[in-house]
């Protein structure tokens, strides 16, 4: 090697992989959530043709075991609530725009940023490793409850594989309470001049409510997996009562209670939800302004309502817990702080609806994808107020029901605001200093929502009926145990009833994911060979599209341009020459001014 | 493949549905199901018709030509959302009194008495015997291969005539109170033609109760993951007629030693 070569290589390793470039480490964090998602959804697969097929024998490994189907569960569960929907919308897009959005040319802690991703992708490398340990993976689910999570001899995965599960996550919990300590601090210190806090993006107001439910709610996981740890290998018993008799070894310790877990990691759990969606809300919010040409309806009430999501967000984890031996009055509570925070949802969907009505938008696939979000989070919203009736979740608790409501709202509706955000801001994500941004193709975008919005229902609607027909989650088989004599016994009976419509979810599943192929060749095809897209493709009127943001004009440009913000986003206007429009960096014009007030007197 | 896959299953999912009651749900035979299947549909219906208001909002706004912006912040948004409140009240509210008539009060005194204990991956049903009490169980005594799962002590007078089952039967029409336990890790207890869900946690001892009305057999689920063989920890629940009860529980003594 040349030394020529090797200061190439040198200087690869410190642009490319060990970098504090906040744009760098956000398409790190984007790949590493690419590749977790393409695992994810093979896994999900993989359960699906079980449920349908179990005799199906995996190539490779044989046939799909019980415990083969829970690891599967398990660590789904586990890769795509953390390492997708936590990490790209929050850490991926986060990084990779929300510092321009604020008119910021870098995060507070550029360090502490790349230390954050290198901790994630250990936790993913950490967790994936626990497959080909001795006895699999985990596998007590994404929620770990004990004593299954806490007593090695509860099952197979339940000894090294359930430690490497905890390590995993508790390596997470510290990225992500860094990375959210980052964003806020960013945020609150790092914006421009004129950038007030009612003049930020409704996406920033996602990224710093989710931020805050971060480091509320990874602290206390945090501490939940050391208590945990504990239990099993310290001889602590914050989860373990006196007495518990699991597969023939006795715990003789003191006296916890497995309940104290389930507030712990619910008090985590329910805000996840949030900060998985929330920017979601955000970016989908702005977007419809965008090819609307309008203001986003009600644009105060808008960031109101985001606030009140993550406070209420914070007030409801009981909402998982009413059949799990709480004090009864207790769930009646958790009900009505669930009931509300349906209001604040509703104000939203209500303020998207008036932000597109009679307005002819664009069609652009990044529109779509965002109609496609108010879609699906609305059809998984409404059977959120069923679910949050503790009489009725005395029925449909942990059956398909439940699956289906949190499918679409949560992953679907995140996928979908998460496309929406690749489509529309791929040249921010493209551009380089040597070559500008490209555009993902257009054509193929189209094609690619339509399927995959009709995938997303046709895999997930069904789900409310195999669940109302009573199909419990987590099971590996829909036979149940043959009864006397070889014939169905009513559990048997009541679950393969649910089989013909599991084995038509099964197909539209694996038709959901071929349709992803559509995005992935076009995003090879669009890297190399997409169409170069104009400084300002969408006339968008936030800051990332600034020119000083954007490496290959900011190399080009003669002169370093002074930041500031003159009003609040979305500044369309309809004039007889057209849509103008006034992005959030353009100073007024006198005249301009003069024309606004005269066109537009009314207040916000 | 998806089209020529779906004909023959709407075929048979006709035959399907012939087995079950609206939306799916499995017919009701609990004294309390039948208000909770009521309002279980009324939501469904109010979900269902709000899923489709919403989206035709939705198109005929995209679909219509270019208008000035919606301004009217009452009209669009303070209304449609008090509108929403009052809705959710009301369901709130309605869900409350059935919950609070389910669970807030216990079971009569003079419901029959079962225990029920998950461990992996069984059931296990306990009737008091004639003493009306049951006997102390120990940890240290379970021995599932000597016919003594529960680890109930035979030197102990109230336990000796406990009969443990591994099917539950009840009476029609009189109220049982089932108190429920977990021996090993968290299971969840489910007869979902009772409308009947709650977990068994290890530790604590949880009482339900509720009222049989339709003689037949029943599925009981585990509906909380427990470990590998979680799909198979089913269980049979026989509602007989009260007599029917009554000569079985009296054969259940004659075989006891």
């Amino acid at each position: 090697m040349s030394p020529a070569d090797a200061t190439r290589q040198q200087s690869f390793f410190r642009s490319r992989l060990f970098t504090t470039d906040h744009r760098v480490i956000g398409v790190q964090y984007l790949v590493l959530a690419l590749v977790a998602v393409a695992i994810g959804t093979v896994l999900s697969l993989l359960m699906r043709i079980h449920l349908v097929w179990p005799d199906w024998p995996l190539p490779l490994h044989g046939p799909i075991l019980p415990e083969d189907y829970l690891a599967l569960v398990t660590i789904h569960g586990t890769i795509m609530l953390f390492f997708v929907l936590t990490t790209a919308p929050q850490a991926g897009f986060g990084n990779l725009i929300l510092p321009a959005q604020i008119g910021s040319r870098g995060m507070a802690f550029p360090f502490l940023n790349a230390a954050s991703f290198w901790m994630t992708a250990v936790a993913l490398l950490t967790l994936l490793s626990s497959t080909f340990v001795p006895g699999g993976a985990a596998i007590s689910g994404w929620t770990a409850y004990p004593p299954l999570s806490a007593i090695a001899s509860a099952g197979p995965g339940q000894a090294m594989g359930m430690d490497l599960w905890l390590a995993s996550i508790a390596l997470f919990a510290v990225a992500s309470t860094a990375s959210s300590i980052n964003i806020l601090t960013t945020i609150i210190r790092n914006r421009c001049h004129g950038m007030t806090w009612e003049r930020l993006p409704l996406t920033v107001w996602g990224w710093f409510t989710a931020a805050l439910l971060s480091v509320i709610a990874f602290s206390v996981l945090l501490a939940a997996i050391l208590l945990l740890f504990c239990d099993r290998h310290a001889g602590t018993s914050f989860f373990l009562p006196t007495g518990d008799l699991v597969n023939g070894v006795l715990h003789r310790g003191g006296d916890g209670s497995p309940l104290l877990w389930l507030h712990l990691f619910w008090f985590f759990g329910h805000p996840e939800v949030y900060i998985a969606i929330l920017p979601g809300m955000g970016l989908t919010s702005m977007v419809l302004a965008n090819f609307s040409h309008r203001r986003v309806f009600a644009y105060r009430t808008m960031i109101a309502t985001t606030l009140l999501i993550g406070f209420l967000g914070i007030l409801l984890w009981g909402h998982h817990m009413f059949v799990a031996g709480l004090n009864p009055f207790a769930s009646s509570a958790f009900s009505v702080s669930t009931m509300a925070i349906a209001l604040p949802a509703a104000a939203k969907v209500l303020s998207w609806l008036a932000t597109t009505w009679r307005s002819s938008p664009t069609y652009t696939t990044a529109m779509l994808f965002a109609l496609g979000f108010v879609s699906l989070f609305i059809t998984g919203g409404l059977t959120g107020p069923i679910l949050a009736q503790p009489i009725l979740d005395e029925y449909l608790h942990n059956t398909f029901f439940v699956v289906a409501h949190f499918h679409l709202i949560m992953a679907m509706a995140g996928i979908f605001g998460l496309y929406a955000a690749t489509y529309y801001w791929f040249p921010l994500l493209t551009a380089t200093r040597s070559h500008p941004g490209r555009l993902l193709s257009e054509p193929l975008g189209r094609w690619h929502f339509w399927l995959t919005l009709v995938g997303a229902y046709a895999t997930f609607l069904p789900m409310h009926f195999t669940g109302l027909a009573g199909e419990p989650r987590h099971y590996a088989q829909l036979t149940g145990v043959p009864g006397a004599g070889g014939a169905l016994s009513p559990a048997g009976a009541l679950l393969s009833h649910t089989l013909p419509l599991n084995l038509h979810i099964t197909y539209a599943a694996i038709f959901l994911a071929c349709a992803q192929i559509v995005f992935l060749f076009n995003l090879i095809r669009s890297l190399r060979r997409g169409v170069v897209a104009p400084p300002n493709p969408w006339q968008a009127t936030t800051l990332e599209w600034h020119p000083a943001f954007n490496p290959f004009l900011a190399a080009t440009a003669s002169h370093i341009q002074v930041i500031a913000v003159h009003r609040a986003p979305c500044h369309y206007q309809s004039s007889p020459s057209g849509e103008t429009f006034l992005p959030q960096w353009e100073p007024d014009i006198v005249v301009q001014a003069a024309l606004e007030s005269a066109i537009n007197p009314k207040p916000e | 493949m998806i089209l020529t896959s779906t004909l023959p299953l709407v075929a048979r999912l006709h035959v399907v549905a012939a087995f079950l009651g609206p939306w799916g749900l499995p017919p009701n035979a609990s004294e309390h199901g039948l208000a909770l299947d009521h309002h279980l549909l009324l939501n469904l219906w109010i979900a269902l018709g709000l899923l489709v208001l919403i989206h035709v909002i939705l198109g005929v706004g995209l679909l219509g030509g270019r208008r000035a912006e919606p301004a009217d912040l009452w009209r669009v948004e303070y209304l449609p959302l008090a509108a929403l409140a009052i809705l959710f009240a009301f369901l709130t509210v309605k869900a409350e009194r059935l919950w609070a008539a389910a669970r807030y009060t216990g079971a009569d005194p003079a419901a029959l008495q079962v225990e029920v204990t998950g461990e992996q991956f069984a059931w296990y049903f306990r009737y008091p015997g004639p003493d009306a009490t049951f006997g102390p169980t120990r940890a240290q005594l379970v021995a599932p291969g000597e016919g003594n799962p529960l680890g109930v002590d035979p030197a102990d007078a109230h336990g000796a005539d406990d009969e443990v089952t591994s099917e539950l039967v009840l009476p029609a029409g009189r109220e049982v109170d089932l108190r429920l336990k977990a021996q090993d890790v968290i299971h969840g207890f489910s007869v979902p033609a009772m409308r009947l869900k709650q977990n068994a946690v290890p530790g604590q001892t949880i009482h339900i109760h509720f009222t049989p009305t339709t003689p037949g057999t029943y599925a009981i689920l585990c509906t909380q993951l427990c470990g590998l063989g979680h799909y198979r920890m089913n269980a049979t629940l026989r509602v007989l007629p009260p007599d029917e009860f009554a000569s079985w529980l009296a054969s259940k003594r004659r075989a006891a030693p």
